[in-house]
Protein backbone atom coordinates (compact mmCIF):
# COMPACT_ATOMS: atom_id res chain seq x y z
CA UNK A 1 0.00 0.00 0.00
CA UNK A 2 1.43 3.72 -0.41
CA UNK A 3 2.16 6.08 1.61
CA UNK A 4 0.15 8.82 2.12
CA UNK A 5 2.62 11.06 0.84
CA UNK A 6 3.06 8.95 -2.47
CA UNK A 7 -1.22 8.73 -2.63
CA UNK A 8 -1.08 12.72 -2.65
CA UNK A 9 1.71 13.08 -4.87
CA UNK A 10 -0.02 10.40 -7.54
CA UNK A 11 -3.41 12.29 -6.64
CA UNK A 12 -2.02 15.60 -8.10
CA UNK A 13 -0.84 14.27 -10.68
CA UNK A 14 -3.94 12.73 -12.09
CA UNK A 15 -5.59 16.05 -11.10
CA UNK A 16 -3.29 17.72 -13.21
CA UNK A 17 -3.01 15.67 -16.02
CA UNK A 18 -6.86 15.82 -16.73
CA UNK A 19 -8.00 12.24 -16.79
CA UNK A 20 -11.37 12.04 -18.73
CA UNK A 21 -12.34 9.26 -16.59
CA UNK A 22 -11.78 11.47 -13.44
CA UNK A 23 -13.00 14.89 -14.67
CA UNK A 24 -16.40 12.95 -15.79
CA UNK A 25 -17.46 11.77 -12.55
CA UNK A 26 -16.12 15.35 -10.89
CA UNK A 27 -18.72 16.87 -14.03
CA UNK A 28 -21.27 14.49 -13.10
CA UNK A 29 -21.20 14.86 -9.26
CA UNK A 30 -21.30 18.89 -9.68
CA UNK A 31 -24.38 18.32 -11.88
CA UNK A 32 -26.50 16.00 -9.66
CA UNK A 33 -25.84 17.98 -6.39
CA UNK A 34 -26.21 21.68 -7.96
CA UNK A 35 -29.82 20.28 -9.76
CA UNK A 36 -30.95 18.91 -5.86
CA UNK A 37 -29.66 22.05 -4.71
CA UNK A 38 -31.76 24.54 -7.00
CA UNK A 39 -34.35 22.65 -6.61
CA UNK A 40 -34.81 21.87 -2.85
CA UNK A 41 -33.97 25.45 -2.71
CA UNK A 42 -36.60 26.62 -5.19
CA UNK A 43 -39.11 24.75 -2.63
CA UNK A 44 -37.25 25.46 0.57
CA UNK A 45 -36.74 28.48 0.28
CA UNK A 46 -40.22 29.62 0.10
CA UNK A 47 -41.91 26.84 2.36
CA UNK A 48 -39.76 28.37 4.99
CA UNK A 49 -40.33 31.45 4.66
CA UNK A 50 -43.78 30.72 4.90
CA UNK A 51 -43.24 28.77 8.15
CA UNK A 52 -41.59 31.65 9.74
CA UNK A 53 -44.74 34.06 9.53
CA UNK A 54 -47.77 31.42 9.03
CA UNK A 55 -49.63 30.79 12.34
CA UNK A 56 -51.87 27.29 12.03
CA UNK A 57 -52.93 24.24 14.74
CA UNK A 58 -49.95 22.33 15.41
CA UNK A 59 -47.43 24.45 14.12
CA UNK A 60 -45.20 23.80 16.52
CA UNK A 61 -45.23 19.52 16.21
CA UNK A 62 -44.72 20.80 12.61
CA UNK A 63 -41.37 22.56 13.63
CA UNK A 64 -40.14 19.77 15.66
CA UNK A 65 -40.60 17.44 12.84
CA UNK A 66 -38.92 19.26 10.58
CA UNK A 67 -36.24 19.95 12.79
CA UNK A 68 -35.69 16.09 13.64
CA UNK A 69 -35.75 15.43 9.50
CA UNK A 70 -32.63 17.51 9.73
CA UNK A 71 -30.77 14.38 11.24
CA UNK A 72 -32.59 11.85 8.99
CA UNK A 73 -29.33 9.65 7.73
CA UNK A 74 -28.60 9.71 3.94
CA UNK A 75 -29.01 5.89 3.59
CA UNK A 76 -32.28 6.08 4.64
CA UNK A 77 -33.50 8.84 2.73
CA UNK A 78 -31.59 6.52 -0.52
CA UNK A 79 -33.62 3.07 0.66
CA UNK A 80 -37.09 4.84 0.87
CA UNK A 81 -36.29 7.13 -2.61
CA UNK A 82 -35.27 3.27 -3.45
CA UNK A 83 -38.55 1.73 -2.77
CA UNK A 84 -40.42 4.75 -4.24
CA UNK A 85 -38.76 4.38 -7.71
CA UNK A 86 -38.33 0.27 -7.47
CA UNK A 87 -40.13 -1.32 -10.57
CA UNK A 88 -43.00 -2.29 -7.57
CA UNK A 89 -42.96 1.17 -5.91
CA UNK A 90 -45.43 4.10 -6.16
CA UNK A 91 -43.45 5.77 -8.39
CA UNK A 92 -42.10 2.59 -10.71
CA UNK A 93 -43.35 3.86 -13.73
CA UNK A 94 -40.83 6.64 -14.04
CA UNK A 95 -38.18 4.34 -14.51
CA UNK A 96 -35.64 6.75 -13.10
CA UNK A 97 -34.13 4.00 -10.37
CA UNK A 98 -30.54 3.84 -11.26
CA UNK A 99 -30.06 7.03 -13.25
CA UNK A 100 -29.05 10.67 -12.61
CA UNK A 101 -32.89 11.76 -12.11
CA UNK A 102 -32.56 9.15 -9.04
CA UNK A 103 -29.69 10.67 -7.59
CA UNK A 104 -30.80 14.15 -8.16
CA UNK A 105 -34.19 13.19 -6.33
CA UNK A 106 -32.46 11.36 -3.48
CA UNK A 107 -30.31 14.96 -2.38
CA UNK A 108 -33.30 17.04 -3.29
CA UNK A 109 -35.31 15.46 -0.33
CA UNK A 110 -32.36 15.18 1.83
CA UNK A 111 -31.51 18.73 1.57
CA UNK A 112 -34.91 20.04 1.54
CA UNK A 113 -35.68 19.64 5.44
CA UNK A 114 -32.28 21.88 5.33
CA UNK A 115 -32.85 24.55 3.80
CA UNK A 116 -36.40 24.80 4.57
CA UNK A 117 -35.04 24.94 8.60
CA UNK A 118 -32.44 26.88 8.29
CA UNK A 119 -34.62 29.73 5.89
CA UNK A 120 -37.70 29.53 8.84
CA UNK A 121 -34.96 30.28 11.58
CA UNK A 122 -33.43 33.58 9.63
CA UNK A 123 -36.97 34.90 8.45
CA UNK A 124 -38.53 34.18 11.92
CA UNK A 125 -35.69 35.49 13.61
CA UNK A 126 -36.13 39.09 11.23
CA UNK A 127 -39.52 38.95 11.60
CA UNK A 128 -39.76 38.91 14.72
CA UNK A 129 -37.70 42.19 14.99
CA UNK A 130 -39.17 44.17 12.25
CA UNK A 131 -42.52 42.36 10.78
CA UNK A 132 -44.50 44.77 12.98
CA UNK A 133 -43.26 47.91 11.14
CA UNK A 134 -44.29 45.82 7.75
CA UNK A 135 -47.52 45.07 9.33
CA UNK A 136 -48.73 48.72 10.18
CA UNK A 137 -47.77 49.85 6.78
CA UNK A 138 -49.96 46.84 5.38
CA UNK A 139 -47.90 43.77 4.46
CA UNK A 140 -49.69 40.75 5.00
CA UNK A 141 -48.39 37.74 6.22
CA UNK A 142 -47.20 36.18 2.82
CA UNK A 143 -46.26 39.77 1.45
CA UNK A 144 -44.55 40.47 4.96
CA UNK A 145 -42.07 36.76 4.51
CA UNK A 146 -40.96 37.84 1.14
CA UNK A 147 -39.74 41.06 2.49
CA UNK A 148 -37.88 39.30 5.67
CA UNK A 149 -36.51 36.77 3.64
CA UNK A 150 -35.22 39.56 0.47
CA UNK A 151 -33.61 41.54 3.62
CA UNK A 152 -31.59 38.37 4.66
CA UNK A 153 -30.58 37.37 1.50
CA UNK A 154 -26.89 37.47 2.35
CA UNK A 155 -27.73 34.93 5.11
CA UNK A 156 -29.61 32.76 3.11
CA UNK A 157 -27.02 32.41 0.68
CA UNK A 158 -24.99 30.94 3.14
CA UNK A 159 -28.01 28.18 3.94
CA UNK A 160 -28.10 27.75 -0.21
CA UNK A 161 -23.88 26.62 0.44
CA UNK A 162 -24.66 24.77 2.85
CA UNK A 163 -27.22 22.37 1.42
CA UNK A 164 -25.23 22.23 -1.91
CA UNK A 165 -22.23 21.14 0.68
CA UNK A 166 -24.48 18.80 2.26
CA UNK A 167 -25.43 17.63 -0.85
CA UNK A 168 -21.94 16.91 -2.45
CA UNK A 169 -20.44 15.45 0.11
CA UNK A 170 -23.19 12.47 0.84
CA UNK A 171 -22.63 9.09 -0.17
CA UNK A 172 -25.54 6.91 1.23
CA UNK A 173 -28.51 7.67 -0.86
CA UNK A 174 -26.78 8.47 -4.48
CA UNK A 175 -24.95 4.89 -3.49
CA UNK A 176 -28.59 2.84 -3.06
CA UNK A 177 -30.93 4.80 -6.01
CA UNK A 178 -27.60 5.51 -8.40
CA UNK A 179 -26.23 2.09 -7.93
CA UNK A 180 -22.39 3.90 -8.80
CA UNK A 181 -22.66 2.50 -12.13
CA UNK A 182 -19.16 3.62 -14.17
CA UNK A 183 -19.89 6.13 -16.53
CA UNK A 184 -23.47 6.70 -15.85
CA UNK A 185 -24.37 6.88 -11.86
CA UNK A 186 -20.59 7.35 -10.34
CA UNK A 187 -20.52 10.50 -8.68
CA UNK A 188 -17.40 11.97 -6.48
CA UNK A 189 -18.55 10.04 -3.26
CA UNK A 190 -19.42 6.89 -4.60
CA UNK A 191 -16.47 6.85 -6.46
CA UNK A 192 -13.97 7.10 -3.53
CA UNK A 193 -15.94 4.63 -1.40
CA UNK A 194 -15.59 2.16 -3.97
CA UNK A 195 -11.76 3.18 -4.73
CA UNK A 196 -10.84 3.28 -0.93
CA UNK A 197 -12.51 -0.59 -1.02
CA UNK A 198 -10.11 -1.68 -3.98
CA UNK A 199 -7.41 -0.42 -2.72
CA UNK A 200 -6.66 2.55 -5.29
CA UNK A 201 -5.96 5.31 -3.14
CA UNK A 202 -4.84 7.93 -5.22
CA UNK A 203 -7.95 8.28 -7.35
CA UNK A 204 -9.60 8.28 -3.96
CA UNK A 205 -7.62 10.79 -2.56
CA UNK A 206 -7.80 12.88 -5.93
CA UNK A 207 -11.26 12.42 -5.45
CA UNK A 208 -11.18 13.83 -2.25
CA UNK A 209 -9.30 17.00 -2.62
CA UNK A 210 -11.04 17.95 -5.80
CA UNK A 211 -14.35 17.34 -3.42
CA UNK A 212 -12.88 19.43 -0.99
CA UNK A 213 -11.50 22.20 -3.52
CA UNK A 214 -14.88 22.33 -5.20
CA UNK A 215 -16.43 23.26 -1.57
CA UNK A 216 -13.93 25.89 -0.90
CA UNK A 217 -13.90 27.19 -4.07
CA UNK A 218 -17.48 27.51 -3.81
CA UNK A 219 -17.60 29.31 -0.28
CA UNK A 220 -14.38 31.67 -1.49
CA UNK A 221 -16.73 32.59 -4.38
CA UNK A 222 -19.89 33.41 -2.25
CA UNK A 223 -17.87 35.51 0.82
CA UNK A 224 -16.50 37.36 -1.86
CA UNK A 225 -19.59 37.98 -3.42
CA UNK A 226 -21.19 38.72 -0.23
CA UNK A 227 -18.52 40.90 0.59
CA UNK A 228 -18.44 43.03 -2.88
CA UNK A 229 -22.41 43.02 -2.38
CA UNK A 230 -22.00 44.24 1.25
CA UNK A 231 -19.58 46.62 0.40
CA UNK A 232 -21.81 48.17 -2.21
CA UNK A 233 -25.19 48.25 0.11
CA UNK A 234 -22.69 50.22 2.36
CA UNK A 235 -21.91 52.71 0.21
CA UNK A 236 -24.39 54.53 -3.18
CA UNK A 237 -26.53 52.13 -4.34
CA UNK A 238 -27.22 53.35 -7.78
CA UNK A 239 -25.11 50.86 -9.39
CA UNK A 240 -25.30 48.01 -6.90
CA UNK A 241 -29.62 48.00 -7.51
CA UNK A 242 -30.37 45.74 -9.83
CA UNK B 1 -66.73 55.79 12.65
CA UNK B 2 -65.58 51.93 12.27
CA UNK B 3 -65.89 50.10 15.68
CA UNK B 4 -64.87 46.82 16.07
CA UNK B 5 -66.07 44.57 18.69
CA UNK B 6 -64.26 42.07 20.31
CA UNK B 7 -66.18 38.66 19.45
CA UNK B 8 -67.88 36.98 22.46
CA UNK B 9 -68.43 40.80 24.00
CA UNK B 10 -71.33 42.12 24.61
CA UNK B 11 -70.11 45.60 25.19
CA UNK B 12 -72.85 48.67 24.29
CA UNK B 13 -71.87 50.67 20.81
CA UNK B 14 -70.05 53.42 21.17
CA UNK B 15 -71.24 57.02 20.57
CA UNK B 16 -68.29 59.17 20.14
CA UNK B 17 -68.26 62.66 19.15
CA UNK B 18 -66.38 63.48 15.89
CA UNK B 19 -63.17 65.06 17.34
CA UNK B 20 -62.29 61.54 18.18
CA UNK B 21 -60.34 60.06 16.13
CA UNK B 22 -59.42 56.87 17.94
CA UNK B 23 -61.40 55.53 21.35
CA UNK B 24 -60.72 51.86 23.38
CA UNK B 25 -63.44 51.07 25.41
CA UNK B 26 -62.91 48.45 28.04
CA UNK B 27 -59.95 46.90 26.17
CA UNK B 28 -57.55 43.95 27.74
CA UNK B 29 -55.05 42.52 25.89
CA UNK B 30 -53.22 39.10 26.63
CA UNK B 31 -49.74 38.16 25.57
CA UNK B 32 -47.83 35.37 25.44
CA UNK B 33 -47.98 31.94 24.17
CA UNK B 34 -50.90 30.87 25.86
CA UNK B 35 -51.94 34.34 26.71
CA UNK B 36 -51.24 34.43 30.05
CA UNK B 37 -49.85 38.20 30.37
CA UNK B 38 -52.43 40.74 31.12
CA UNK B 39 -50.79 43.85 29.19
CA UNK B 40 -53.86 45.67 29.24
CA UNK B 41 -56.77 45.81 31.88
CA UNK B 42 -60.39 47.41 31.24
CA UNK B 43 -58.39 50.51 29.07
CA UNK B 44 -60.84 52.99 28.33
CA UNK B 45 -59.19 56.12 25.86
CA UNK B 46 -60.37 58.86 23.67
CA UNK B 47 -57.82 60.31 21.60
CA UNK B 48 -59.16 63.48 19.92
CA UNK B 49 -57.95 65.22 17.07
CA UNK B 50 -54.98 67.61 17.07
CA UNK B 51 -54.11 66.06 20.61
CA UNK B 52 -50.67 65.16 21.31
CA UNK B 53 -50.84 62.20 24.00
CA UNK B 54 -47.83 61.11 25.94
CA UNK B 55 -48.26 57.51 27.37
CA UNK B 56 -45.83 57.55 30.47
CA UNK B 57 -44.85 54.79 33.02
CA UNK B 58 -42.32 52.23 34.33
CA UNK B 59 -40.83 49.62 32.03
CA UNK B 60 -43.63 47.20 31.41
CA UNK B 61 -46.63 48.91 31.58
CA UNK B 62 -48.11 48.35 28.54
CA UNK B 63 -47.13 51.83 26.69
CA UNK B 64 -46.25 49.80 23.92
CA UNK B 65 -48.59 47.09 23.99
CA UNK B 66 -51.28 50.17 24.06
CA UNK B 67 -49.93 52.05 20.94
CA UNK B 68 -50.06 48.76 19.43
CA UNK B 69 -53.73 47.63 20.07
CA UNK B 70 -54.47 51.65 19.13
CA UNK B 71 -52.72 50.59 15.53
CA UNK B 72 -55.07 47.23 14.93
CA UNK B 73 -51.83 45.34 15.61
CA UNK B 74 -52.83 42.97 18.82
CA UNK B 75 -55.96 41.14 19.27
CA UNK B 76 -58.07 42.20 22.21
CA UNK B 77 -59.27 39.47 24.69
CA UNK B 78 -62.00 41.99 25.51
CA UNK B 79 -63.70 45.43 24.79
CA UNK B 80 -63.81 48.18 21.32
CA UNK B 81 -61.65 49.74 19.55
CA UNK B 82 -62.86 52.56 17.66
CA UNK B 83 -61.26 54.26 14.51
CA UNK B 84 -62.67 57.12 11.79
CA UNK B 85 -63.58 55.12 8.57
CA UNK B 86 -60.89 57.36 6.91
CA UNK B 87 -58.67 57.98 9.59
CA UNK B 88 -55.23 57.11 8.16
CA UNK B 89 -52.13 56.12 10.89
CA UNK B 90 -48.34 55.92 10.62
CA UNK B 91 -46.48 54.08 13.25
CA UNK B 92 -42.91 54.42 14.25
CA UNK B 93 -41.10 52.35 16.34
CA UNK B 94 -38.01 52.19 18.44
CA UNK B 95 -35.86 51.28 15.68
CA UNK B 96 -36.63 52.47 12.47
CA UNK B 97 -36.37 48.98 10.37
CA UNK B 98 -35.46 50.25 7.14
CA UNK B 99 -34.61 47.20 4.99
CA UNK B 100 -31.43 46.64 2.98
CA UNK B 101 -32.42 48.70 -0.20
CA UNK B 102 -31.64 52.11 -0.89
CA UNK B 103 -33.77 55.30 1.29
CA UNK B 104 -35.88 55.52 -1.80
CA UNK B 105 -36.95 52.44 -2.44
CA UNK B 106 -37.76 52.30 1.53
CA UNK B 107 -40.10 54.77 1.04
CA UNK B 108 -41.33 53.83 -1.73
CA UNK B 109 -42.07 50.35 -0.53
CA UNK B 110 -43.83 51.55 2.50
CA UNK B 111 -46.44 53.73 0.59
CA UNK B 112 -46.93 50.88 -2.08
CA UNK B 113 -47.43 47.77 0.75
CA UNK B 114 -50.37 51.10 1.79
CA UNK B 115 -52.07 50.92 -1.39
CA UNK B 116 -50.56 53.40 -3.84
CA UNK B 117 -49.55 52.54 -6.87
CA UNK B 118 -45.77 51.98 -7.67
CA UNK B 119 -45.60 54.38 -10.42
CA UNK B 120 -47.07 57.19 -8.52
CA UNK B 121 -44.58 56.48 -4.96
CA UNK B 122 -41.89 57.65 -6.78
CA UNK B 123 -42.64 61.63 -6.55
CA UNK B 124 -44.51 60.96 -3.18
CA UNK B 125 -41.22 59.69 -1.85
CA UNK B 126 -38.94 62.45 -3.19
CA UNK B 127 -41.15 64.75 -1.64
CA UNK B 128 -40.59 62.80 2.03
CA UNK B 129 -37.26 62.66 1.66
CA UNK B 130 -37.66 66.50 1.34
CA UNK B 131 -39.27 66.88 4.28
CA UNK B 132 -37.06 65.55 6.34
CA UNK B 133 -33.84 67.23 4.58
CA UNK B 134 -32.47 63.67 3.39
CA UNK B 135 -33.13 64.36 -0.46
CA UNK B 136 -29.25 64.04 -0.96
CA UNK B 137 -29.40 60.65 0.52
CA UNK B 138 -32.18 59.03 -1.36
CA UNK B 139 -29.78 56.58 -3.37
CA UNK B 140 -27.95 54.80 -0.09
CA UNK B 141 -28.68 52.00 1.34
CA UNK B 142 -30.90 52.84 4.49
CA UNK B 143 -29.23 50.01 6.83
CA UNK B 144 -25.56 52.23 5.96
CA UNK B 145 -27.10 55.52 7.64
CA UNK B 146 -26.46 56.40 10.93
CA UNK B 147 -29.48 56.13 13.83
CA UNK B 148 -30.77 59.59 13.54
CA UNK B 149 -30.34 59.74 9.84
CA UNK B 150 -32.51 56.12 9.65
CA UNK B 151 -35.12 57.28 12.03
CA UNK B 152 -35.55 60.98 9.60
CA UNK B 153 -35.61 58.08 6.80
CA UNK B 154 -38.54 55.89 8.92
CA UNK B 155 -40.59 59.43 10.05
CA UNK B 156 -40.40 60.42 6.52
CA UNK B 157 -41.87 56.92 5.12
CA UNK B 158 -44.54 58.02 7.77
CA UNK B 159 -45.10 61.40 6.68
CA UNK B 160 -45.47 60.33 2.92
CA UNK B 161 -48.11 57.58 4.76
CA UNK B 162 -50.34 61.53 5.38
CA UNK B 163 -51.27 59.67 8.62
CA UNK B 164 -54.14 62.06 10.70
CA UNK B 165 -52.75 60.19 13.64
CA UNK B 166 -49.20 59.45 14.43
CA UNK B 167 -48.10 56.44 16.55
CA UNK B 168 -44.88 56.62 18.33
CA UNK B 169 -43.25 54.22 20.02
CA UNK B 170 -40.54 55.74 21.79
CA UNK B 171 -39.23 57.13 18.58
CA UNK B 172 -36.22 58.95 20.39
CA UNK B 173 -34.98 56.50 23.02
CA UNK B 174 -32.27 54.33 20.73
CA UNK B 175 -30.35 57.90 19.75
CA UNK B 176 -27.89 60.03 20.97
CA UNK B 177 -28.84 63.49 21.76
CA UNK B 178 -27.97 65.30 19.24
CA UNK B 179 -30.24 62.86 16.97
CA UNK B 180 -32.72 62.68 19.61
CA UNK B 181 -33.20 66.44 19.15
CA UNK B 182 -33.53 66.38 15.32
CA UNK B 183 -36.01 63.82 15.71
CA UNK B 184 -37.89 65.19 18.09
CA UNK B 185 -37.98 68.45 16.63
CA UNK B 186 -39.45 66.94 13.19
CA UNK B 187 -42.10 65.59 15.38
CA UNK B 188 -42.72 68.72 16.71
CA UNK B 189 -42.92 69.69 13.16
CA UNK B 190 -45.36 67.05 11.98
CA UNK B 191 -47.75 67.67 14.48
CA UNK B 192 -48.50 71.39 13.90
CA UNK B 193 -48.51 70.73 10.34
CA UNK B 194 -51.58 72.35 8.72
CA UNK B 195 -54.21 69.62 8.21
CA UNK B 196 -55.03 68.96 4.25
CA UNK B 197 -58.62 70.71 3.51
CA UNK B 198 -61.07 68.13 4.24
CA UNK B 199 -58.67 66.28 7.31
CA UNK B 200 -58.47 66.88 10.51
CA UNK B 201 -55.33 68.17 12.55
CA UNK B 202 -52.31 65.95 13.33
CA UNK B 203 -52.94 63.32 16.55
CA UNK B 204 -49.92 62.45 17.96
CA UNK B 205 -49.69 59.54 20.48
CA UNK B 206 -46.10 58.34 21.96
CA UNK B 207 -44.69 56.59 24.54
CA UNK B 208 -41.47 58.15 26.03
CA UNK B 209 -39.48 57.41 29.44
CA UNK B 210 -38.04 61.20 28.63
CA UNK B 211 -40.29 63.66 31.24
CA UNK B 212 -38.60 66.80 29.09
CA UNK B 213 -39.66 65.59 25.69
CA UNK B 214 -43.35 64.91 27.20
CA UNK B 215 -42.98 68.42 28.80
CA UNK B 216 -41.78 69.68 25.24
CA UNK B 217 -44.47 67.51 22.91
CA UNK B 218 -47.29 66.56 25.03
CA UNK B 219 -50.70 68.32 25.64
CA UNK B 220 -51.42 65.62 27.81
CA UNK B 221 -50.04 62.51 29.53
CA UNK B 222 -51.62 59.11 30.33
CA UNK B 223 -49.67 57.66 32.79
CA UNK B 224 -50.02 53.65 33.22
CA UNK B 225 -48.72 50.80 35.50
CA UNK B 226 -48.97 46.83 35.32
CA UNK B 227 -51.45 47.27 32.35
CA UNK B 228 -53.52 49.81 33.76
CA UNK B 229 -54.10 53.78 33.14
CA UNK B 230 -53.69 55.44 36.38
CA UNK B 231 -54.11 58.66 35.92
CA UNK B 232 -54.84 60.87 32.59
CA UNK B 233 -54.26 64.66 32.95
CA UNK B 234 -53.40 67.69 31.04
CA UNK B 235 -49.72 68.14 30.43
CA UNK B 236 -49.36 70.82 32.91
CA UNK B 237 -51.24 68.95 35.93
CA UNK B 238 -49.21 65.67 34.99
CA UNK B 239 -46.20 68.57 36.14
CA UNK B 240 -48.05 69.87 38.95
CA UNK B 241 -46.08 68.18 41.58
CA UNK B 242 -48.58 68.74 44.53
CA UNK B 243 -51.77 68.23 42.35
CA UNK B 244 -50.34 64.96 41.15
CA UNK B 245 -49.14 63.80 45.13
CA UNK B 246 -52.38 64.62 45.82
CA UNK B 247 -54.49 62.49 43.46
CA UNK B 248 -52.21 59.82 41.78
CA UNK B 249 -49.48 59.09 44.25
CA UNK B 250 -48.15 56.04 42.15
CA UNK B 251 -47.40 58.87 39.13
CA UNK B 252 -46.05 61.52 41.44
CA UNK B 253 -43.63 58.81 43.15
CA UNK B 254 -42.98 58.15 39.05
CA UNK B 255 -41.95 61.72 37.72
CA UNK B 256 -40.40 62.35 41.01
CA UNK B 257 -38.00 59.19 40.34
CA UNK B 258 -37.72 59.86 36.83
CA UNK B 259 -36.69 63.92 37.50
CA UNK B 260 -33.16 64.28 37.91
Amino acid sequence: MNSFSDSVTTAVALISSGDPALWAIVTRSLAVSATACALACALGLLLGAWLAVARFPGRPLVLTLLNTSLAIPSVVVGLVIYLLLSRSGPLGFLGWLFSFQAMVLAQAILVLPLVTALTRQVVEDSDRERGEQFTSLGAGRGLRSLLMAWDERYALLTVVITAFGRAVSEVGAVMIVGGNIDGFTRVMTTAIALETSKGDLPLALGLGIILLGVVLLLNSAVSLLRRWRERLDGGDLRMATT
Amino acid sequence: MRVEPTSGTASPPLSTPPPVVLALRGVCVSLGPAAQVEALRNITLDIHAGESVALVGPNGCGKSTLLRTLHGLLPRAAGERAVPQASRMAMLFQRPHLLRMSVQRNLQLGLWLSGMPWRQTRERARQALERVDLAHLADRNGRALSGGQQQRVALARAWALQPDVWLLDEPTASLDPHAKRDVEALIADFGHEAPAPGRLPPTLVFASHNLGQVKRLATRVVYMEQGRVLADLPVHDFFNQPLLEARFPQASAFVKGETP
